[in-house]
């Protein structure tokens, strides 16, 4: 571990607890944004950029906008729990805490090539792509487009369902409508005063 | 906005970039990292960034929600549409060797990467438009809720 690693890791741990204590919901969401960040820097640091993309993107990015569009509609300030210490819940933590952490020690070393994750499928993989895939030198792109192209058919369904689902949710109807049909009007009255 | 010039500046020269990096990830993702999902969330990352700064109006024009909508399911279409086009072709579902041709050999893709390129375009198309118009969901009560703050007095 670099000292990048060590330092990355300690800010992710630091916001976490931040956001976990703050009371103001506002600074909250600056938080989980800045969360994001760091963890698409530590998904780079594990050469995985295309998993660093997305958490920037989404993570640092649209969900910020919409975590602090509702809060435009509902407030910035959350109830004070009157939390007391409770020694059950706190053991209970602490407990699953150290088990998981005593199940790391068996994990492997990041990169080596005789973990699991690299001998289960089939070693021969990413020397097939080169072949199958005439020469395309992406294995992520060839394993997630063609070769699990189902899978990735579904997950764009869900994504399509999900958007579905939330316009369904949210959309105010008529209203919405009405609002569209007048915007041409609006739109070039603000063009001619620019 | 009006009142934080620096912040509408900034975001001017910004927004091409983010939009070609987009169009890079999404082009380029089989051969580099990234691919359709990555480059549908920078794109819309774009245009977010776009109705922050301007106003939900100003992004409305440019990206009108009546297009957007059908883009959600025009990607989904282009997905499917190209396993049903392999079917067609004598292969399996989406078994891309079927789309080989010799059209323009070494300047339009074939094969495997043009059945990968399509699928990365339908997935791109309907992760932009599917963030896209989730922002404009919320954006929009957002504004419904002020329109009303703003009336309520008045009578």
């Amino acid at each position: 571990m670099t000292a990048i690693d060590v330092a990355i890791l300690l800010f992710l741990a630091i916001t976490a607890v931040t956001i976990a204590r703050i009371r103001d919901l506002w600074a909250a969401v600056m938080f989980t944004g800045i969360y994001s960040f760091l963890s698409a820097s530590w998904m780079l640091l594990l050469d995985a950029p295309d998993v660093s993309f997305t958490e920037a993107a989404v993570g640092a990015g649209i969900s910020t906008v919409l975590m602090l569009s509702t809060l435009a509609l509902t407030g910035t300030t959350e109830k004070a729990s009157g939390a007391k210490f409770r020694p059950i819940p706190f053991m209970v933590v602490v407990l699953t805490g150290c088990m998981l952490i005593y199940g790391t020690l068996d994990m492997p070393q990041i990169g080596d090539p005789s973990d699991p994750i690299h001998i289960h499928p089939s070693p021969s993989f990413v020397e097939r792509t080169q072949g199958d895939m005439h020469g395309l030198p992406n294995v992520v792109t060839a394993v997630l487009g063609s070769y699990r192209g189902y899978d990735t058919l579904g997950e764009t369904t869900v994504v399509f369902t999900a958007g579905i689902a939330v316009l369904l949710i949210l959309r105010r109807g008529k209203e919405e409508d009405s609002k569209t049909g007048g915007r041409p009007g609006s739109a070039a009255a603000s063009g001619d005063n620019a | 906005m009006k009142t934080f010039p620096i912040i509408r500046v900034v975001t001017k020269i910004l927004i091409p970039y983010i939009l070609l990096f987009g169009c890079y990830v999404q082009f380029h993702g089989d051969y580099g990292p990234g691919g359709g999902f990555q480059a549908g969330v920078i794109f819309a990352s774009g245009l977010i960034l776009y109705g922050l700064v301007f106003g939900l109006d100003a992004v409305r024009t440019v990206a009108p929600p009546r297009v957007i909508e059908k883009l959600m399911s025009l990607g989904v279409l282009i997905f499917a549409g190209t396993g049903v086009l392999t079917m067609l072709l004598g292969g399996n579902f989406l078994d891309y060797d079927y789309l080989e041709h010799h059209v323009l050999p070494g300047i339009l893709p074939t094969g495997q990467h043009l059945g990968l390129f399509l699928v990365e375009l339908g997935v791109g198309v309907t992760v932009t438009a599917v963030m896209t118009m989730i922002f404009y969901a919320f954006a929009g009560r957002v504004q419904a809720k002020h329109v009303q703050a703003k009336q309520e007095p008045t009578p």
